[in-house]
């Protein structure tokens, strides 16, 4: 075969079980105390410092890590389903989901130990937010086309251009960023980027918020002016990003964020059918659930290729293809859906503001952390078309 | 073609190769591939794949019969394999020994019924089984006054109104008026239609699924040999992203369908788990055979439409296989109904529960 694109049923462990009943009643416990409001996707601030080290305090952060630096040594398994069941809560895991999904494992592969010992403890505790400085006014999926420069100077860099779309910049406590330090050669385009460790809220460096068609200001412009950073701040090999970027593509792009992000209005639109759905509701809902459920276990499956070792970046990219298409066009289908809902259902409000806001979420789900035209053009290169 | 760790696909595979090439059957205008094909899978036991030696069968666990079915699949078979094994599993049930000799199940829809009267006879009209017209026996399953029975029934007593589906395969009306079956005994206590229903749509998909994997390997492989515009046709971008879809309903239909046949070979009886693993299945499979079935031919442009070519093998059996045992509209309205009753704070954990 040219694709041996094999996803095995994973089946969960026990003890994933056990820590999933965990996890539900201290979320349970959280909506109770008014946390959060699991129906309200569209909060203002999805930042929750507290929260956050509330979930630290559990030891669910870094929970893949090694225990001298925090870790738990846990699976990635037990790590999915901690995942997955904040997601489908609505749980406000902003401050703290890029550093336990991304920026951790980078520093853990790339940062000296000093770094290590410093910065991951504190990810693990809750306490401190990372942002991803990848984007560019002019390089946005041609990522090898950054040109904020990182210039050598006594003991470190200095930084001078623009990131942009930088999400949670405006309360991240670090980034973890490309900057160009050579130019590209004639052989590799991808030459001549580093990547490096940015403390934010230091002199140089300008955090500007931009509006969402949401009404959110998630995102940012970022904007060095001869910010400095120390030598010991650069991850990894200079002018040697590209080698590194790939692995870490895997565990950003098949996680349960990948299809849950509208997931609210399903449930929400089983609630407002009630237990005896006409001939179209009942077919409507069980083929979103099919697709849901095939995708989840796509999802674990890789999740289950991570804990074995492997580096399943075409996996991942059919994950994120599939499940971001789902999960975009998820509120239309329940919209159609939800026409023929009663009047009289007594969470139609509810129903209605959510897909108010899923339908204006939908747009930015297909485009985030890699696009679809760069996932297939993945997908092919690993079918060995490119 | 696929690695395999099990002596079962390996057998199979190794006959698949041998005398179901597609090519060479598309070519063989007169049939004269089937009766070797089936004599050889038969010799090596695997039609009774599901059936225990002391009824007469290889006992192959349920986890190897659904490998066997998605190799199956990849060759787009056409002998009723994944039928007799399930009139075997089916007759098993109800510890009924298997005869010899190509059998399929009644009903093969969830919409028709076979009655049992009290004079031991059955009654009942059947649509859409496959291969109906080749077997020579019927596993059925019945409902009487007390309950559910599984009974043999020797195919000559039943009357067969021969037709086709969509993927050339004999897909018959089957209709019993007061049969007399060889043999006749209840079901197991719970045991209802709907159980075999799932069972031979976990078997479809797997089926489907094996059909997407060698629809993409041909389809790429394809794609790198022809040239149009002074290039291969898979340098284009435009083309690289059909294809790039077709791997992901290959690998959706493919997760969905193992997942399913995982779910089934280790459950312990047919929960609601179980039943949203295998309708899953069979709603998801069905729409990979249609979106990806449909890149599979764009890819191939108008070679791919010819009868001479093989992907028609591959994509119309695809697409007949949605109809058997529920279609993906049935299963759909089904687990829909099922998420319903279970309310909406309940669909979640449906979800998680493996």
């Amino acid at each position: 075969m040219t694709a041996a694109l094999r996803f095995d049923p994973i089946r969960l462990p026990e003890k994933c079980e056990q820590l999933r009943k965990e996890v539900r009643a201290f979320l349970a416990e959280e909506i109770a105390a008014g946390t959060f409001d699991p129906h309200k996707p569209n909060r203002e601030d999805t930042d929750a410092p507290e929260f956050s080290r509330r979930v630290g305090a559990k030891g669910w952060l870094g929970m893949t890590w090694p225990k001298k630096y925090g870790g738990q040594e846990r699976s990635f398994l037990e790590r999915y389903v901690v995942t997955e069941e904040m997601r489908v809560a609505n749980a406000p895991t902003r401050r703290f989901f890029v550093a336990d999904r991304q920026s951790g494992p980078v520093l853990l592969k790339y940062a000296p130990e000093h770094i290590k010992m410093d910065i991951l403890p504190r990810i693990c505790r809750g306490e401190i937010c990372f942002a991803i400085g990848m984007s560019e006014p002019n390089s946005g999926s041609d990522l090898f086309a950054a040109k904020t420069r990182a210039t050598k100077t006594d003991g470190g860099y200095l930084i001078n251009g623009t990131k942009i779309w930088t999400s949670s910049a405006h309360i991240a406590d670090y980034m973890i960023a490309i900057f160009r330090t050579s130019p590209p050669t004639k052989e590799n385009r991808r030459h001549g980027l580093t990547q490096f460790l940015v403390k934010m809220k230091q002199p140089g460096i300008k955090v500007n918020p931009i509006g969402q068609i949401t009404g959110q200001y998630e995102f940012n412009e970022v904007v060095f002016t001869d910010h400095f950073i120390p030598d010991d701040h650069v991850l990894g090999e200079v002018d040697g990003a590209w080698k590194q970027a790939t692995s870490e593509l895997a565990y950003e792009r098949s996680g349960p964020e990948r299809f849950l992000e509208t997931y609210y209005v399903l449930t929400e639109l089983v609630r407002a059918v009630g237990p005896n759905p006409d001939t179209r509701s009942a077919e409507g809902i069980g083929r979103l659930v099919a697709q849901l459920h095939t995708m989840r276990r796509m999802s674990v499956s890789v999740a289950g290729m991570l804990q074995a070792g492997k580096e399943p970046v075409v996996e991942a990219s059919i994950v994120k293809d599939i499940g971001t298409v789902w999960e975009q066009q998820l509120p239309h289908r329940v919209r159609d859906l939800a026409a023929f809902v009663e009047e009289t259902a007594t969470n139609r409000e509810t129903l209605e503001r959510q897909l108010d806001f899923a339908i204006k979420t939908a747009p930015k789900l297909t485009i985030q952390g890699g696009t679809t035209e760069v996932l297939r053009g993945i997908i092919a290169r690993g079918l060995g078309l490119r | 073609m696929a690695e395999s760790d099990n002596i079962v696909v390996e057998t199979a595979e190794k006959i698949f190769a041998d005398l179901a090439d597609p090519q060479t059957i598309n070519n063989d205008k007169k049939d004269t591939w089937r009766a070797p094909l089936w004599q050889a899978l038969s010799e090596a036991g695997l039609p009774l794949s599901w059936v225990p030696d002391d009824l007469g069968g290889s006992g192959a666990s349920l986890a190897d019969g659904f490998a066997l079915l998605n190799a199956a699949g990849r060759f787009a078979v056409a002998v009723p394999l994944a039928e007799t094994m399930l009139a075997g599993w089916l007759l098993a049930q109800a510890k009924i020994a298997s005869p010899e000799g190509e059998m399929t199940v009644l009903p093969a829809s969830p919409r028709d019924r076979i009655t049992l009267d009290a004079d031991g006879a059955l009654s009942g009209r059947c649509r859409g089984v496959p291969f109906a017209k080749a077997a020579k026996h019927f596993a059925v399953l019945a409902h009487g006054k007390d309950g559910a029975v599984i009974a043999l029934v020797d195919a000559g007593k039943g009357r067969i109104e021969s037709g086709l589906n969509v993927g050339y395969d004999h897909s018959d009306t089957v209709t019993l008026d007061k049969v007399q079956p060889v043999s006749i005994k209840p079901a197991p206590d719970g045991f209802e239609q709907t159980h075999m229903m799932l069972m031979g749509g976990v078997a479809r998909s797997l089926q489907i699924a094996g059909a997407m994997e060698s629809m993409l390997d041909i389809s790429v492989r394809y794609s790198n040999e022809r040239v149009a515009f002074e290039k291969k046709i898979s340098k284009f971008q435009a083309v690289q992203h059909n294809l790039a879809r077709l791997a992901g309903e290959s690998a959706a239909a493919l997760a969905a369908a193992t997942s399913a046949a995982d779910a089934i070979a280790n459950a312990k009886s047919f929960d609601d788990e179980v039943y949203l693993e295998a309708a899953s299945a069979k709603i998801r499979c069905a729409e990979a055979a249609e979106k990806g079935g449909g890149i599979a031919h764009q890819v191939h442009g108008a070679i791919g439409f010819t009868i001479e070519h093989i992907l028609h093998r591959y994509s119309l059996r695809a697409l007949a296989w949605r109809d058997d045992f529920g279609s993906e509209s049935h299963w759909a309205v089904e687990l829909g109904k099922l998420v319903a009753t279970r309310g909406a704070d309940e669909l979640w954990p449906l979800v998680a529960s493996r």
